[in-house]
């Protein structure tokens, strides 16, 4: 009897795992055709005496061709200056931004003073606001230092920066996990509060530092709105996200379709590759971040 | 549990009381140094041997008057009008009139600065009568030496956030003040500064929102904050219970490659966005990939307008959506998952129960206990997406009934943008604006009301 039970629940279990590894499949394929398709269509060439570089009906070019790839390096576009541009702004916004956050956190998590809690608040009511709101009061301040058209690029690291110290939630959330017992044993042997976070502090956190900066790191690679208002018209000061829209929206016939995928993919993979080494911290983020909300 | 009633009204009165009165005995008590003070900043510290805290007084105050001299007095004078000389033209030479943008800008700032020289005058006072104080009693002031180096200690706040508070200052908080002005001004397209010249009109663009006649904005805006709501209620949930259906598929006992599957789903969220939503938009096209593929194989005969039909192009965008919400909700349910001890699932096996509810009356419930805030995070920030929107279909389709070039999918957030960028028309940008945070507000705060976790903290045991 018990056997028998046991086997008819085996068996249940063996069809269940089936269903399961066949819904995974079918999702896997569904989460990588995209990918897929777009190395593929990468590959395919824009010359019209070899292939057609718009929209067609078969995903595997009928010529395999680097012309896509040879375009970007050519000279004849400002790929390498856009995506220079892209790496200086994606740094810079990544390091500035996780010092201003680093620091609000620990002030926020660590110390009590007068009107923490009033900040906070604030914080939170500014941050309903919708971020565009504000675009041609920013543009119009950056224009009065010079940091619009030519100098979009420093223009665009302030105004990412300025604000950053809003989004403290999760660091402080990892810093109050951080005992406070161990602060106060360090101020009983005479460290400093600036000595305790520099010490102390910044190196117990380093999951939630990489998390941080990589987050950081990602977002100006994707930073249409701003990044198109600041830099407007002015091709130099352009990132990939702004010049690239570009492409996809020119008309099928002239053919940017292709160029688009290949640059998309000169885009992605090193993205993609830094992201799936430092997954480990992103998720440990983004979990605490969930939890405590 | 029953919570004192506080009255913040009253509160704030009762300690706004005794401020003033503390201000009183500061000026009844005081020696000459100190009363002096409240005309000359800082000059008590200054004669008391606290030069640094008394120089950063003092240079505030020549700080502010320089400003008000060079620049802030002409522009808040004009604050009233937001200028009245035009620009004009006179043989080709362009003579500037006022310039209403500036006007508005910096008058705001300067009622700001005046506010804040107050609170400076009332630190100033406040720590005139504490070194009084502490002089009267016979103690020591502290040295200079030990004032700067307390910034790097009991004051480290000060520091830390010195630099992150001025920046969000003048980047968010002036520029929000300053767009919510302008929703109460004509500043649109044939009212641009510095040519033109933008007033006050009161509450005639809320009007303007709120008028379903012909001309009005007030059928396109229900019509846009439905669709805003819809999609957030779409985008959130939908993504929320499928991603934590593949995480508990994925945990499964008896699966194997956990994380390759992991891997293989994060990869939307380690691709730029731009790309690979802009190349999904591109696979859905009329003559794109996925028409292509079902007309050669027969499935259809003619190609479907995925982004073309209203209806179709709302379903595209929340199912793309999914494609890349779910592994994020994967990896947050992956984590909770964890945390649920097996123990329960064991007894409730014991019981006879299935799988179905073993979900229903274990998983479920912790699950919204842990995450109901970060749900209504991700509920707003859906209200807010922009990039999802966008760059799929840029609001389209366009519509003839809907005014202010508002397309079928637009969000708040996306219309906004499209006013502020295509039509100038930023007055009715500003009023959108202002209408997205009276949502989120609204919503926020009901929500957060509602929230078991907040409602009965540690109530899940």
């Amino acid at each position: 009897m018990v056997e028998k039970k046991t086997a008819s629940m085996k068996r249940k279990r063996a069809i269940g795992n089936a269903v399961t590894y066949l819904v995974l499949i079918l999702m896997s394929v569904i989460w990588l055709f995209p990918f897929f398709g777009l190395i593929m269509q990468s590959f395919r060439s824009y010359d019209k005496a070899v292939e057609y570089g718009g929209m067609v009906d078969y995903i595997i070019p009928k010529h395999f061709s680097l012309d896509n790839y040879k375009f970007l390096f050519s000279g004849e576009t400002n790929f390498l200056l856009w995506y220079r541009n892209t790496l200086i702004i994606a740094v810079c916004v990544a390091i500035l931004q996780t010092i201003v956050i680093l620091c609000v956190s620990y002030a926020l998590s660590r110390m009590r003073f007068k009107g923490r809690t009033f900040l906070m608040r604030f914080w939170l009511v500014l941050g309903m606001f919708p971020g565009f709101l504000t675009m041609i009061c920013l543009y119009f301040l950056l224009k009065q230092f010079g940091l619009t058209q030519a100098g979009a690029v420093p223009g665009l690291i302030l105004i990412s920066v300025a604000s950053s110290g809003m989004g403290y939630y999760v660091c402080k959330g990892y810093f109050d996990t951080i005992p406070a017992s161990l602060d106060e044993a360090a101020r009983i042997d005479g460290a400093s509060r600036a000595r305790i976070f520099f010490v102390m502090t910044i190196p117990l956190s380093k999951p939630i530092v990489i998390y941080t900066a990589l987050v950081a790191f990602m977002a100006p690679w994707c930073d249409y709105v701003f990044a198109s208002y600041v830099a407007f018209g002015y091709d130099k000061s352009y990132n990939v996200a702004v010049a690239l829209q570009r492409w996809i929206w020119t008309n099928d016939y002239q053919g940017y379709f292709t160029r688009f995928c290949a640059g998309g993919i000169l885009i992605a993979i090193p993205v993609t590759i830094l992201f799936m080494f430092l997954q480990k911290y992103y998720v440990e983020g983004v979990t605490g971040g969930a939890v405590k909300g | 549990m029953e919570k004192k009633k506080i009255n913040p009204v009253a509160t704030a009165f009762g300690a706004l009381g005794r401020d003033l009165k503390e201000l009183g005995l500061t000026f009844a008590e005081g020696d000459w140094k100190t009363r002096l003070s409240a005309v000359i900043f800082g000059f008590g510290p200054l004669m008391r041997g606290q030069i640094a805290k008394g120089l950063a007084f003092l240079s505030c105050e020549i700080g502010f008057i320089l400003y008000m001299v060079f620049v802030g007095w002409k522009y808040l004078s004009k604050f009233g009008t937001l200028g009245t000389v035009e620009t004009t033209k006179s043989r080709r030479v362009t003579v500037y009139g006022d310039n209403s943008f500036l006007i508005l800008l910096f008058g705001l700032l300067t009622i700001i600065l005046i506010v804040f020289l107050i609170l400076v005058w009332r630190m100033n006072m406040r720590e005139n009568r504490d070194e009084e104080l502490i002089l009267r009693k016979g103690g020591h002031l502290p040295s200079n030496r030990k004032v700067l180096g307390s910034l790097l200690d009991s004051n480290f706040d000060k520091t830390l956030l010195a630099l992150p508070v001025t920046g969000i200052f003048v980047f968010t908080v002036l520029p929000i003040l300053f767009m919510i002005c302008v929703a109460f001004t004509n500043y649109d397209k044939t009212h641009q500064a510095p040519t033109n010249l933008f007033t006050w009109v009161g509450l005639a663009n809320f009007r303007e929102l709120f008028s379903f006649g012909s001309t009005g904005f007030g059928k396109t805006f229900m019509a846009v904050l439905l669709w805003t709501l819809v999609w957030a209620f779409f985008a959130t949930f939908l993504d929320y219970f499928l991603g934590m259906a593949v995480a508990i598929l994925i945990n499964r006992k008896g699966i194997k490659f956990k994380k390759l599957w992991r891997t293989i789903l994060v990869i939307t969220i380690a691709v730029p966005q731009f790309v690979s939503l802009l190349y999904v938009y591109k696979m859905f096209a009329n003559d794109g990939l996925v028409n292509g593929y079902l007309l050669k194989w027969g499935l259809i005969k003619s190609a479907i307008p995925f982004w073309t039909d209203p209806m179709l192009a709302r379903i595209t965008i929340i199912v793309v959506n999914i494609w890349i919400g779910i592994p994020y909700m994967m990896l947050i349910a992956t984590g909770l998952l964890m945390n649920i001890p097996e123990e329960l699932y064991e007894s409730a096996r014991i019981d006879g129960a299935t799988p179905l509810q073993m979900f229903r009356s274990i998983t479920l419930p912790y699950m919204l206990f842990v995450t109901g805030p970060f749900l209504l995070t991700q509920f707003t920030g859906n209200l807010n997406n922009f990039n999802v929107i966008y760059l799929l279909t840029k609001g389209q389709p366009q519509s003839m009934k809907l005014a202010g070039n508002a397309g079928q999918t637009d969000l708040l957030v996306t219309w906004l943008y499209k006013m502020t960028v295509n039509d100038t028309n930023y007055k009715m940008a500003a009023v959108i604006g202002i209408m997205v945070f009276v949502v989120t507000a609204v919503i926020s705060l009901i929500v957060y009301n509602m929230l078991p976790s907040v409602r009965d903290e540690g109530g899940f045991q």
